[in-house]
């Protein structure tokens, strides 16, 4: 081991010129030592700087920045005075890889081209030669097919695949530093498993020095051996993962880790009684032309049925293209189902938006994701929230004013805000907004569609705890959409999985806390990465499936080609059944109630 | 991406470019109706024309008879139709020569014209484009800004003015009308159109200058960008290897529309400096109530147009993965 540090960081810091020209430090005075073949995490919230300061390594700032301090990684130092300057290394001596793959390739040029464009334009090995490593580094990355996956264009691959591939990308110079900026924030949790386990490996076997940068303790403890916990640009604390994960000193850190581990925030459960207030009964939808027996040509919901009671709050998880925000746009109207009835107070409602009458559309809110394209940016908050007071309700004047400042007390925002613009606010508080927007209707039931994906933790903890309170007083119902299944089950009493727009099993909340599952929601759960060292090593590689090569059909199981369990002669010639188990929860699965148990170790 | 994998993987593109080009025929047999009834709404016709002011009404309805313009307006149109598709749009009612003859006695100047100022300002325009898209928001690219704003704004009788002032009367370098003489030599060939080139360029120049740096800006602030500076990738080879594959779509769109205006709206230059061309052979026409030889010109225009934008669309089609894998 040698005394010198392979990266040292003293004093940096990053300034950009606000709007108003005012200089305005975004990294400030930062220092820290990585070793030679550690990981270190850079952890913190957006806006904490721990991108900037990935960057700042390579001597590379996003435009208008300026750093300053001293920055050295091997003999390269920013300024060159080593012998070497930092922007020299970059994708040569320090590679990156970038959060969004899918975004971060380009779309008009074949992978291998790009994978190995590092190697040639630093002249580090022959075309054939970086060819031929990277069909190693393929493998290596268990990627399917590593001869010839190189020659797809990026559209052509899952979103998983790409980040494997751009991993491959950074590593195909053998370089000394690999920086990983949220590689996996993208990801579904099932893909961040096999992910993880495949950078961990090659990270090893390279013997490079590692900065992982996310907002996620629980996958940094697998991936980091020190964690420098940052907030607002300044560093909080800097210590080995064990000990930030046990015995944290700052303040900071106790918020991220508590809100790393969500608390249950609904209410016990209650049966609910009498006719439901939505009912979503045998609904298939889908895109393109429909069949004689009511298909679409790419179905993306197969016989969905769930109810939500007056005040419930019912959670839709499942992995991306499982077709839960589709449920979401059906009982909104904006899709209408080939199939099916979307009921409300046991009324049927009309299959699109124009027949439905404006009691039934305020009834029924939506709010979407993404609070930046949601809401218009050139609206102040009291024009977007008057406007469906006026709209709905027909309240204007002082009456509207009024509305706005209740509306803006119920989401714990000052009054004053209702002057701002959307662009002015958090992100949090931005969110915030969108429910008001929808709270502004006075609806019976609002559709959450991934409302707190795009959130930092200590945020989303306050969303879905502003959730659970206004459900509370004003007892509107919730379908709550989500790919996270901790967050589910923070606020949902009632949760439906979806796999490949198939319900596979529905229960009441206690009933995902111990087996029986089916076997995809086990692998859900068992996906989601736990605050401890040793999780990743702990989660087996999943089992190969019996039947990966079967080609997927819409009469049988819909998981069968992942399913480490299916049953030969049953699972691939006829439909499961849907089982009710012991604990009340109904699984659709071939496999008995014992048996599912019997499985989960 | 479907699942069943076409047979042939040009069989995506080709379905989607013969659509294409079908849509363009059909575009052609709209236009060429727009265009007979739009011409058959002008005031007077060719017998009025011919025989003057003094004509009595009699021998205009004579000359008419004699013309076929007296015959059913539809059966006018399909016959014309009819010979337009077989290479023959009739015969000028003023020149009394085929419409045929006259126009490739003309067509080859504007090709010419045409070619030249395409030549002379692509280049320039990729050069402003690139240029002023990399140095984005700094004194150079705001000088280039100003720059191609003022050539987009000065009107090109102005520019054409200006320059035979300059060239012609002050400085004595170039002739102020452009008259290309017999088996020319080089140098008198590019004296001739030196002007003509330098005042139809300023606007294609200045318009595909800024759809280029349009085009590249959008294309820079994507994220493949900043992991491609990220690889060491130097500026050269971020814009020749990694933008510009991507800005492709766009650019050749503004260059067919550029093109097709060298084509057929040079009228201004072809008046200035006497130069016989496509635009003021159609001009002519116009004022001389020619209406084989102004609807020959008419379709020969969105034809051209037609033709260039299909060509633009093939090019985006096949410089795009996705379009290109169906």
């Amino acid at each position: 081991m040698s005394a010198s540090p392979h990266v040292a960081v003293r004093n940096l810091c990053v300034t950009v010129r606000t709007p108003e020209g005012e200089p305005l430090r975004i990294v400030d005075g930062v220092s820290f030592d990585i070793q030679r073949g550690d990981v270190l995490a850079l952890i913190g919230e957006s806006g904490s700087g721990k991108t900037t300061i990935a960057l700042a390594l390579m001597g590379y700032a996003r435009s208008g920045a300026q750093i300053s301090g001293e920055i050295r990684v091997g003999d390269a130092t920013f300024e060159g005075s080593g012998g070497a300057t930092l922007a020299a290394q970059r994708g040569n001596r320090i590679t990156y890889v970038a959060q969004s793959a899918a975004a971060a390739f380009n779309p008009s040029r074949r992978v291998i081209e790009q994978v190995i464009e590092p190697a040639l334009i630093h002249g580090t090995a022959t075309a054939a030669e970086a060819r031929a490593h990277a069909v190693s580094l393929f493998e290596a990355l268990a990627l399917p097919n590593p001869k010839t996956i190189g020659s797809r264009y990026p559209h052509e691959l899952s979103g998983g695949q790409l980040q494997r591939l751009m991993a491959a990308m950074a590593l195909i110079t053998r370089p000394d530093l690999v920086i990983f900026d949220e590689p996996t924030t993208a990801l579904d949790v099932t893909t961040q498993v096999e992910v993880l386990q495949a950078f961990r490996k090659v990270v090893r076997e390279q013997g490079a020095t590692g900065v992982y940068v996310s907002h996620d303790l629980a996958v940094v403890a697998q991936m980091a051996d020190q964690i420098l916990v940052l907030n607002r640009g300044t560093v909080r604390e800097q210590n080995s993962v064990q000990a930030v994960l046990e015995t944290p000193v700052d303040d900071y850190t106790r918020t991220l880790l508590a809100a790393a581990r969500p608390v249950i925030k609904a209410a016990t459960p209650q049966v609910a009684v009498g006719e439901p207030l939505l009912s979503i009964t045998g609904v298939h939808a889908g895109y393109g032309p429909i069949d004689r027996n009511g298909r679409a040509a790419h179905p993306v919901l197969t016989d969905v049925t769930m109810n939500i009671g007056r005040g419930a709050a019912v959670g839709v998880i499942g992995e991306s293209g499982s077709g839960k925000s589709t449920v979401a746009r059906v009982v909104a109207g904006l899709l209408a189902p080939t199939a099916g009835t979307v009921s409300l107070d046991g009324e049927p409602l009309a299959p699109a938006l124009d027949g439905r009458t404006r009691e039934q559309l305020r009834r029924i809110q939506i709010v979407f994701q993404n609070a930046d394209i949601a809401l218009n940016p050139a609206h102040s908050v009291g024009e977007i929230l008057g406007r469906v007071l006026r709209f709905y309700h027909g309240t204007s004047g002082d009456q509207a004013r009024q509305g706005v400042a209740e509306l803006l007390d119920l989401i714990r925002l000052p009054a004053g805000i209702a002057d701002r613009r959307c662009d002015e606010l958090s992100g949090g508080q931005k969110q915030r907004v969108n429910l008001a927007r929808a709270l502004a209707a006075k609806p019976d039931v609002i559709l959450c569609d991934e409302v707190t994906s795009a959130l930092d933790t200590v945020v989303r903890e306050a969303i879905l705890e502003l959730l659970a309170e206004l459900r509370r007083d004003l007892g509107v119902a919730y379908l709550f959409i989500s790919h996270d299944i901790a967050t589910v089950k923070a606020l949902c009493d009632e949760i439906v999985v979806l796999y490949k727009g198939t319900r596979v099993e529905s229960g009441l909340r206690d009933t995902y806390a111990a087996p029986p599952f089916h076997p995809y929601t086990d692998l859900l759960i068992s996906s989601v990465p736990e605050l401890r060292t040793d999780w990743l090593t702990g989660v087996g590689l999943q089992s190969s499936a019996p039947f990966a090569n079967l080609h997927e059909s819409p009469d049988l199981c819909r998981f069968v080609p992942r399913c480490p369990v299916a049953i030969a002669g049953k699972c691939d010639v006829a439909p499961p059944p849907l089982r009710l188990m012991t604990a009340g929860n109904s699984v659709l699965c071939h496999r008995a109630e014992a048996e599912l148990i019997r499985m989960h170790p | 991406m479907s699942a069943a994998s076409p047979a042939s993987p040009w069989r995506g593109p080709l379905t989607l470019i013969a659509k294409r080009v079908g849509m363009a025929f059909v575009t052609l047999v709209l236009v060429s109706a727009v265009i007979f009834t739009i011409s058959g709404l002008l005031p007077g016709d060719a017998a009025q024309e011919v025989l003057g002011q003094g004509a009595t009404p009699e021998q205009i309805a004579a000359l008419r008879h004699e013309m076929g313009l007296d015959r059913p307006a539809l059966l006018r149109y399909l016959e014309w139709l009819k010979g337009i598709a077989s290479g023959d749009p009739g015969d000028s009612l003023v020149a009394n020569m085929p419409v045929a003859d006259i126009i490739s006695e003309r067509l080859p100047n504007t090709l010419v014209l045409a070619g030249l100022t395409t030549l002379f300002a692509v280049p320039i325009a990729f050069l402003i484009g690139i240029w002023s898209a990399v140095t984005r928001g700094r004194s150079a690219d705001r000088a280039l800004n100003l720059m191609t704003l003022a050539m987009v704004a000065l009107p090109e009788f102005l520019v054409a003015t200006i320059a035979v002032l300059v060239f012609s009367v002050k400085l004595l370098w170039l002739p102020s009308i452009t008259i290309v003489p017999q088996d020319p030599t080089l140098g008198e060939f590019l004296r001739a159109y030196a002007m003509p080139v330098l005042v139809l360029g300023v606007g294609v120049i200045a318009q595909l200058g800024r759809m280029i740096r349009a085009a590249i800006i959008a294309e820079l602030d994507r994220p493949y960008v900043e992991m491609a500076r990220l690889k060491g990738v130097s500026p050269r080879r971020l814009i020749f290897r990694h933008v510009l594959p991507n800005a492709v779509g766009p650019i050749v769109n503004a260059m067919a529309l550029s093109l097709s205006y060298l084509f057929g709206g040079a009228i201004i230059v072809e008046t200035i400096f006497s130069y016989p061309g496509l635009a003021s052979l159609m001009v002519n026409a116009v004022t001389s109530r020619d209406m084989p030889l102004l609807q020959a010109c008419a379709m020969l225009f969105c034809a051209t147009y037609l033709l260039l934008v299909l060509i633009a669309d093939t090019v985006a089609i096949l410089a795009n993965p996705r379009l290109r894998q169906g």
